[in-house]
């Protein structure tokens, strides 16, 4: 796996080639390479290696099966194993789907904030806080690109409480203890009108996940194929 | 468009005028939009021409266009305040007058999910289309739902949903109808983007619509598949 990341703006619109070094190929979203990377260098998986798909799919997450199994069929034949680093990501069980389909396996949970909260925890909540907006690290640092200017709030101001009225609050799930991008997040929470909350979730389920992708459990190949 | 500010509405034949409103109600212009809907009625457009042929219409490419990732959630939204506030204009008219009734429908964003924006968007296409349209507004629980469907009586029960993690309420909502015996008596619809059409079969629903120019046909099949049912 790479030890340097291209920057974030990279990560959204582009992604990240794998280097075509290891046995475990992962296939993440590119919203979270740095986690996956700083739990690569944690673990010492050095038979990992890792692809991101564009970030910015999350805008239209009906194209993340189709971009997950293009990615699967391309590096299959290259490594003992392939695990997606998504949750289901607003796909409606679609990516599950295509996963089980194509023989690999992928993150539990409804989305990113679940597995980084812990998805027990998180749905746990579900009840209490449907009216939170989430931003994970990544989200902070890329809050223009992801959120203010997809959501036209940069040319029509006017717009953000029709998009935002509904929320009360923003909580930043931090993976990181940094005080700029708890700072940056406050400024998030205030241009959208809605009340803060900090969490210090570190990585949440992520770590076993990915812990459990290094095994290798379970072939890249669907059963029955050789 | 740089040189929109040089076309005078009044001055445009109404073929002109309303392919005008197209394109500014494409462009989310909320005043052009009601100066368009003002001067159709004062040449003496029937209320309900105004609002088929310049509205609807106009936010029908809309639709068109945002399903195909042309335009993006922000234009839609100014398309839809420009559209709202021709209506604004036209729905006294169109009561005063008379415009054909297609039907009625109850609809709500499911229980545990804040997410109005589709939700509004149909209600708002339903009405144009000449829906009576009940609005439950977000967060609804199955009981809020019944007791809607019995006071209101609608054709429809319209169901939305952007979470993955409550769209499963649907389900819910359709059981519990099931078990009370009403089920039968509306058609459910349900929409939502993390939704399929395979879901809205698994859950009971009679159809997904993808989008709100889905919803308005959809519904519009439906209706007139129960009116012919009735009659026969």
């Amino acid at each position: 796996m790479t030890a340097t990341l291209p920057e974030d703006r990279i990560l959204a619109e582009e992604g990240l080639a794998p280097e075509a070094a290891g046995r475990v190929l992962l296939i993440a979203c590119g919203a979270l390479a740095h986690e996956i990377l700083a739990l690569n260098r944690k673990n010492g998986w050095q038979h990992i290696d890792l692809q991101c798909l564009p970030a910015n799919l999350h805008l239209w997450p009906d194209r993340i099966p189709d971009a997950v199994e293009a990615a699967v069929h391309e590096h299959r034949d290259q490594y003992d194993s392939i695990f997606v680093v998504y949750a289901d990501c607003g796909t409606g069980g679609l990516l599950k789907a295509r996963c089980d389909t194509l023989g690999v396996e992928m993150v539990e949970g409804p989305h990113c904030y679940a597995f980084f909260e812990g998805v027990t925890a998180f749905l746990d909540r579900a009840d209490t806080e449907f009216d939170a907006f989430y931003l994970t690290d990544f989200l902070v640092r890329q809050f223009d690109a992801f959120v203010w200017r997809p959501m036209g709030l940069d040319r029509h101001p006017e717009l953000r409480d029709m998009l935002f009225g509904n929320y009360s609050k923003l909580v930043y799930q931090a993976q990181l203890d940094d005080a700029a991008l708890d700072a940056k997040a406050r400024d998030c929470a205030e241009r959208l009108g809605l009340s803060y909350e900090r969490r210090l979730t570190g990585y949440g389920d992520l770590e076993p996940a990915l812990a459990k992708a290094a095994l290798g459990e379970r072939s890249a190949k669907p059963p029955g194929t050789f | 468009m740089a040189d929109e500010d040089d076309i005078i509405l009044s001055e445009l034949s109404d073929d002109e005028l309303v392919l005008q409103m197209h394109d500014d109600l494409y462009d989310g212009l909320k005043e052009e939009i009601e100066e368009g809907v003002n001067i159709l009625l004062e040449r003496g457009w029937a209320p309900y021409d105004v609002l088929t042929k310049a509205l609807v219409a106009g936010m029908t490419i809309v639709g068109a266009d945002f399903r195909d990732g042309i335009l993006f959630v922000p234009e839609v939204l100014l398309a839809a305040n420009a559209m709202k506030a021709g209506m604004a204009i036209l729905k006294p008219l169109l009561a005063e007058t008379g415009a054909p009734r297609m039907g009625k429908m109850v609809i709500g964003t499911v229980k545990g999910d804040i997410h109005d924006i589709g939700k509004n968007l149909v209600a708002m296409m339903m009405e144009g289309a000449g829906f009576e349209v009940l609005d439950l507004g977000i967060n609804n629980s199955v009981e809020k739902y019944l007791e809607a469907l019995e006071k209101e009586q609608p054709d429809i029960l319209g169901m939305s949903a952007l979470l993955t993690t409550t769209m499963p309420y649907m389900k819910v909502v359709i059981d519990t109808m099931k078990e009370k015996g009403l089920r039968d008596d509306y058609i459910v619809l349900v929409g939502g983007a993390p939704l399929n059409e395979e879901f809205g079969r698994a859950i009971g629903a009679d159809a997904y619509c993808r989008d709100a120019a889905v919803a308005v046909e959809t519904a519009k099949q439906f209706v007139a598949r129960k009116h012919n049912q009735l009659n026969g």
